[in-house]
């Protein structure tokens, strides 16, 4: 639905383009170029737009509720259930699920910002220090 | 009974349809099983049907079934480079039985698999447990690296660590929360506007008439829903592919 818009538009643009050409003589060289080119540029502003669309593309409200909610309360989740498991383990009561719950807290906030593109995802900023540091060894790896 | 009929929630009752006990355990074959069962033959059926006729130029079903192939494939491509292409057949199939299942949960009286959460987490953990494995396996200790960010002064290591730990373990909640709570929550609204049709046009000609305004809000639901089953199924197997890319590149 998102993606794949190449395949209906040429057809359009080409018809109409037919259609203009269709009344006169074969074509000529330089028509038949310049026909080309206005395809191709046609092509290339609808794909640019279809990319823009794609890369502010918001998903609706109530898409957009459920995933940052889900984000945050399974970073909550997960730390709560983490501390559980090791005060059960180690008989150390109140203290781990305390800690983990707040260091749960912290993930489900670094999800959320993560899942909003606010900060950069884990796998992603390790790849760009690297290259960084590949490029520029002596340069500290920017934050 | 009129009861029954307008509870929202009375979808989603899991009947056993043939009762199995082994042990203590319960395998009892399940409307939901039943429509898992449906949803992988529909479609295998499909795919089979439509790639079936092999034609250069091709029809309709095949069309749809090359479309639905090159998606995933665009989708994994750009998200876990070439390398990703060898997960290609997992992330395909998740793609179809997710998607498949979203829509044959459109059907009226059919079950939606989707809208329990078990199911959906039981995807999210094949997804995270390919990862974990696939990671390891390849990487070694270094697939850990992913936990511990560069450029952080070291007394903060341990503790961004755990954070980062954390984040990873909570993506297999995150993403069956958010394929599970679109399903029910769109199927919920979907049958509480369809009951308000019922109990109004009950209610003599005002209410017949009233019965107009939910029922073109459960009609423009309805196109709605099946929006949401092709976004979710998107959803799922996009950040199917991110995390995937995690484990192909742990970082260098």
């Amino acid at each position: 639905m998102v993606d794949r818009p190449d395949g209906d538009h040429p057809r359009p643009s080409t018809g109409g383009d037919r259609a203009e050409g269709g009344e006169g003589a074969p074509e000529t060289k330089p028509a038949l170029a310049a026909r080309l080119e206005r395809l191709g540029a046609s092509l290339e502003a609808h794909r640019s737009e279809v990319a823009a669309a794609k890369a502010k593309g918001r998903p609706s409200g109530f898409g957009q509720a459920i995933k940052i909610a889900s984000e945050f309360v399974a970073g909550i989740v997960v730390g709560a259930a983490l501390g559980w498991g090791i005060d059960r383990a180690l008989g150390t009561s109140p203290w781990a699920l305390i800690v983990f719950l707040l260091l749960g807290f912290a993930a489900g906030v670094l999800n959320v910002l993560r899942a909003e593109g606010k900060v950069a995802d884990a796998g992603a900023r390790l790849r760009a220090a690297g290259a960084e540091k590949s490029r520029s060894p002596s340069e500290p790896s920017d934050e | 009974m009129a009861a029954d009929k307008v509870d929202p929630i009375h979808q989603f009752q899991i009947t056993k349809l043939v009762p199995i006990h082994v042990g203590h355990v319960d395998l009892s074959f399940t409307n939901s099983s039943l429509f898992m069962a449906a949803t992988v033959i529909v479609a295998t059926l499909f795919l089979v049907f439509a790639s079936s006729g092999r034609s250069l130029v091709p029809g309709r079903w095949q069309l749809v079934a090359e479309m639905s192939y090159s998606f995933v494939a665009n989708t994994l491509r750009d998200a876990a480079g070439k390398a990703g292409m060898q997960f290609f057949p997992m992330v395909f199939s998740l793609f179809m039985f997710v998607l498949v299942a979203n829509l044959l949960g459109m059907i009226p009286y059919f079950f939606t698999i989707t809208s329990h959460i078990i199911v959906t987490f039981c995807l999210a953990m094949l997804v995270i447990g390919t990862v974990v494995v696939f990671g390891i396996w390849k990487h070694g200790f270094h697939f850990f690296g992913l936990f511990v960010p560069q450029g952080v002064p070291m007394a903060l290591v341990p503790l961004v660590t755990m954070i980062e730990v954390i984040s990873f373990l909570s993506r297999p909640i995150s993403l069956s929360v958010r394929l599970f709570a679109n399903m029910l929550a769109g199927h919920i609204t979907l049958k509480v506007f369809a009951g308000f049709v019922v109990t109004l046009s009950a209610a003599g000609a005002v209410g017949v008439a009233g019965s107009i305004l939910p029922l073109a809000m459960a009609v423009a639901l309805t196109a709605l829903e099946f929006l949401v089953a092709f976004l979710q199924a998107y959803v799922f197997t996009v950040l199917t592919c991110m995390y995937l890319n995690d484990a192909i590149h742990p970082g260098h």
